[in-house]
């Protein structure tokens, strides 16, 4: 059976993790790590790219990109020189529903990540010159994304998984929503939708709790902005009726990746766990799971077959992929489609369940090893109000889950004639 | 809290380093075997890359389904690479449960089973890897690079092999290599974290010394020095991004020089790190290149490429433009900032900024219990572990009298190989 050696005692939880919520509604939390001479701080917003006009997409990103480009106070040679200087770092981006920042530092130089952090946040400059070279960035990246066989697969995926929804554009839009974005687009966005109100700080390292509240205080509590509108949330679409088969030719490519999926729980919802669990089981363990035995070790057909679980606030995915020769595609999503429909008519093994519940709880202290792993363990259980003594918990609740709640959980999601199959590479389209 | 390496060789030749870290319950186990692409014949590369495949594909003990889920079952986390000069097999586990990952590695130095039928299937795993690698332009320019860089030594090669070898090579080939290149007196194994070392040594004693020593009839190249002169590759392909690569002979790891060139790298395009598990980076945007290329407009992006290698490799500087720029004007101004580092003594300050931030990725590359096993063994291969712990004390000994010398024989504009990927039909 699942067991661990470790005690739960020595996880992060209430008693080793400090949380504060300032007066404008953002929400501190620090954990100190002694073994190491950095700290990690990481930082979220609710504010993202699904509010972006279909014809300005990559709005949000765009915005998010501009913040390490200089401050009313800062210009971007000295934002730079002072992190650089010191060996720290500092990069600012952006997802559906949230707009982040990650930096790191010596000790020392954590005061200088929230002072360039809260600039930045409150006070960027987007000066036109920085804008037009940013845009050119940005344009270079697209250009590269378009001849990426895995991106544009995953582009289709978005986009038949999420039709009629933001979730199905690209974050990053398209070259021509990048070409008519203008600067004072930029400056409105953050004046409407950059605020304090439901952001989340997390600081991990060589420091002090009252050191991370007092900088937290001085550089982020007189933060207001009362114009602040907040996201309208959209709804979402059903499940795939059918197989949906798409297919985007790339020239000059000797492989096609493949993403093939369905809607997965959301982070919250009851399912979560069972569903994790099982994906392990399906996709995970081991050499990547029965799909990995199925695809690679059996049939010698790709390099890389797996399968995982995305889940947010509001929603989420299940996503299998695979990199595959254009001759073997075909079979490939044939033994994907067959692993899946075993997985939703039959329960898993005794055997398979205790090895994933084992590996599940037996990773949970390397996970937890380094500042941004913790930082980003302790995010999380804020975003999703897992509870503080989560990880102390997570043995406890993984041991719970039963084979039986896995396939009933894993039934309302996964089903193999309801997917959405997309691929880039050789091939002809089938758009 | 950290107790410094212990080294200890047994009789047959395997050295065992140990670093004892009790920060965390976890151990890092990495088995390094001095055999890598460098070590390969034509006709047969891609065999050391595919030959660590095989290490997965089980003995009469771990048979195959058994080995790939038994780190797993105890929340381990393992992986192998392959490199030009080395081949590499990890293990970072919760530290009770470290009798797995240390019986397992001992078994799978000499009793490994390559099934002839797994060894086709994982012909098309490989081949399929090499196809993956060959959707990247990246590789594609930097393979044809490689070539123009070396005549004969086998640096010439990817580690993932040509494409006529990985259909050609037999399961008798890769068990021979195997057998000839997986024995004791050719590895090395390193260990850091929560362990005891007594106990543990006694553990690794009884696992290998039974494992005889034995000549290795290692393929050794002759190491190849100046560049031809003038070379420039250019290719096409599909998109609206063109990439140059500007590669110069870069010195081995183990001469005096690296350091230097460390610190050159840091200058023109940015401090990196050699840490391969975490520890983050930092941004590039105050180099030289970034200052003159990217916020002149010139290029959207700029890096650098220095490998600690046995025998000298190459130094690449790459910039990424946007298809309406001129490869020529970013050459141009590659050419120019080199002069400069060639005719010109750089400011002490500039020299301790790099120091500065190359101690700031090795605190953080330190921070866990992979990388600090990692360090040791990988230091190993081209030098000896203290390499590591002597990598900062030898960037604070760089001057600026070494770094223009360093500049003058290395970065030497007319011994250089310029690698052009221009989109075809210019774009659209």
């Amino acid at each position: 059976m699942a067991t661990t050696s470790s005690n739960p005692k020595n996880l992060p939880g209430p008693e080793t993790i400090s949380r504060w919520t300032l007066a404008n509604g953002i929400r501190v939390l620090s954990y100190t790590n002694p073994n190491v001479s950095s700290v990690y701080l990481i930082g979220l917003l609710n504010c993202g790219s699904a509010s972006d006009p279909a014809e300005k997409l990559g709005l949000a990103h765009y915005t998010a990109s501009m913040l390490s480009r200089g401050t009313a106070r800062r210009s971007f040679q000295a934002f730079h020189e002072e992190l650089e200087n010191r060996g720290a770092s500092l990069s600012f981006s952006c997802g559906m529903n949230d707009t982040g920042f990650r930096g790191k530092a010596l000790a020392e130089d954590l005061e200088m990540l929230f002072d360039l952090a809260a600039d930045s946040l409150r006070n960027p400059a987007f000066t036109p010159e920085y804008f037009e070279r940013m845009r050119a960035q940005l344009l270079a990246s697209l250009a590269i994304r378009d001849q990426d066989t895995s991106e544009v697969a995953s582009l289709l995926f978005d986009q038949h998984l999420f039709p009629q929804h933001p979730y199905g554009h690209p974050q990053d839009g398209y070259p021509e929503t990048i070409q008519s974005i203008g600067r004072e687009d930029l400056v409105k966005f953050h004046a409407g939708a950059y605020n304090p109100d439901g952001m989340i700080l997390v600081v991990v390292g060589a420091v002090s709790p009252e050191q991370v509240f007092s900088l937290a205080e001085r550089y982020f509590a007189d933060w207001r902005n009362p114009n602040h509108k907040s996201q309208t949330r959209y709804s979402l679409p059903d499940q795939p009726a059918g197989l949906i088969r798409k297919h985007r030719f790339l020239e000059d490519k000797s492989q096609a990746d493949l993403l093939l999926g369905t809607l997965g729980p959301n982070r919250t919802s009851e399912d979560y766990l069972p569903v994790y669990l099982g994906n392990n089981i399906l996709g995970q363990f081991g050499l990547m799971g029965r799909i990995g035995e199925s695809v690679r070790s059996r049939s010698g057909l790709a390099y890389y077959a797996s399968s995982s679980i995305n889940a947010w606030a509001d929603s989420g995915t299940w996503e299998f992929s695979a990199g595959t020769n254009a001759e073997n595609l075909e079979k490939a999503i044939d033994l994907i489609r067959e692993e899946i429909k075993r997985y939703v008519t039959s329960e898993v093994s005794e055997d398979e369940l205790a090895d994933s519940k084992s590996n599940l709880i037996g990773r949970l202290p390397l996970s937890l090893e380094s500042n941004a792993g913790l930082a980003n363990a302790i995010l999380s259980i804020e975003r999703f109000d897992l509870g503080l003594d989560y990880y102390q918990r997570y043995a406890q609740l993984i041991n719970a889950v039963t084979a039986d709640q896995i396939l009933n959980a894993s039934q309302k999601y996964l089903d193999p004639d309801r997917l959405v199959i997309a691929s880039a590479g050789p091939g002809d389209d089938i758009l | 809290m950290n107790s410094s390496v212990q080294i200890h060789t047994l009789n047959n030749g395997l050295i065992i380093l140990t670093r004892e870290i009790h920060t965390v319950p976890l151990v890092s186990q990495w088995i390094w075997y001095r055999v890598g692409s460098r070590n390969e014949v034509r006709g047969k590369t891609g065999i050391s890359h595919w030959v660590e495949h095989m290490q997965f594909k089980g003995t009469p003990k771990y048979p195959i389904n058994v080995l790939d889920q038994a780190i797993s079952r105890d929340g381990g986390f393992w992986n192998a690479m392959t490199s030009l000069d080395w081949t590499t097999y990890f293990e970072t586990l919760p530290s009770d449960r470290l009798e797995i990952a240390l019986d397992l590695e001992a078994d799978r130095m000499v009793n490994s089973l390559y099934d002839p039928q797994e060894t086709e299937l994982e012909r098309t795993v490989v081949i399929s890897e090499r196809e993956g690698n060959e959707n990247e332009p990246l590789f594609r320019l930097g393979e044809a690079v490689n070539q123009a860089g070396f005549s004969d030594h086998p640096y010439r090669n990817q580690v993932i092999g040509e494409m006529q070898d990985l259909q050609t090579i037999t399961r008798e080939q890769l068990f021979g290599h195997y057998r000839s290149h997986y024995s004791p007196n050719n590895a090395l194994l390193a260990l850091a974290g929560d362990f005891d070392t007594p106990a543990v040594m006694e553990r690794l004693r009884d696992l290998y010394e039974g494992i005889p020593a034995m000549e290795n009839g290692k393929f050794i190249p002759q190491p190849e020095n100046t560049l031809p002169e003038n070379q420039r590759i250019e290719l096409e392909g599909p998109g609206d991004t063109i990439y140059l690569q500007v590669s110069y002979r870069s010195p081995a790891a183990n001469s005096a020089d690296f350091f230097a060139l460390t610190v050159l790298d840091s200058l023109l395009t940015g401090p990196s790190s050699l840490a391969m598990f975490g520890g983050g980076s930092i941004s590039n945007k105050t180099s030289r290149l970034y200052q003159l290329l990217v916020e002149k407009d010139k290029a959207v992006s700029i890096s650098g490429g220095l490998q600690a290698t046995i025998d000298p490799y190459l130094y690449d500087i790459l910039a990424i433009l946007p298809p309406d720029k001129s490869v020529d004007e970013a050459l141009r101004v590659i050419d120019e900032q080199v002069e400069r580092l060639q005719n010109e003594l750089i400011q002490e300050v500039e020299i301790a900024r790099a120091v500065k931030q190359a101690k700031a990725l090795f605190a953080y590359g330190s921070e866990n219990i992979t990388n600090q096993a990692f360090w040791m063994g990988y230091a190993s291969m081209f030098a000896d572990h203290t390499w590591f712990d002597h990598f900062i004390p030898n960037l604070e000994q760089v001057d600026a009298e070494s770094l223009k010398r360093t500049a003058q024989k290395y970065l030497r504009n007319d011994h250089r190989i310029i690698g052009i990927y221009r989109p075809r039909n210019n774009g659209k």
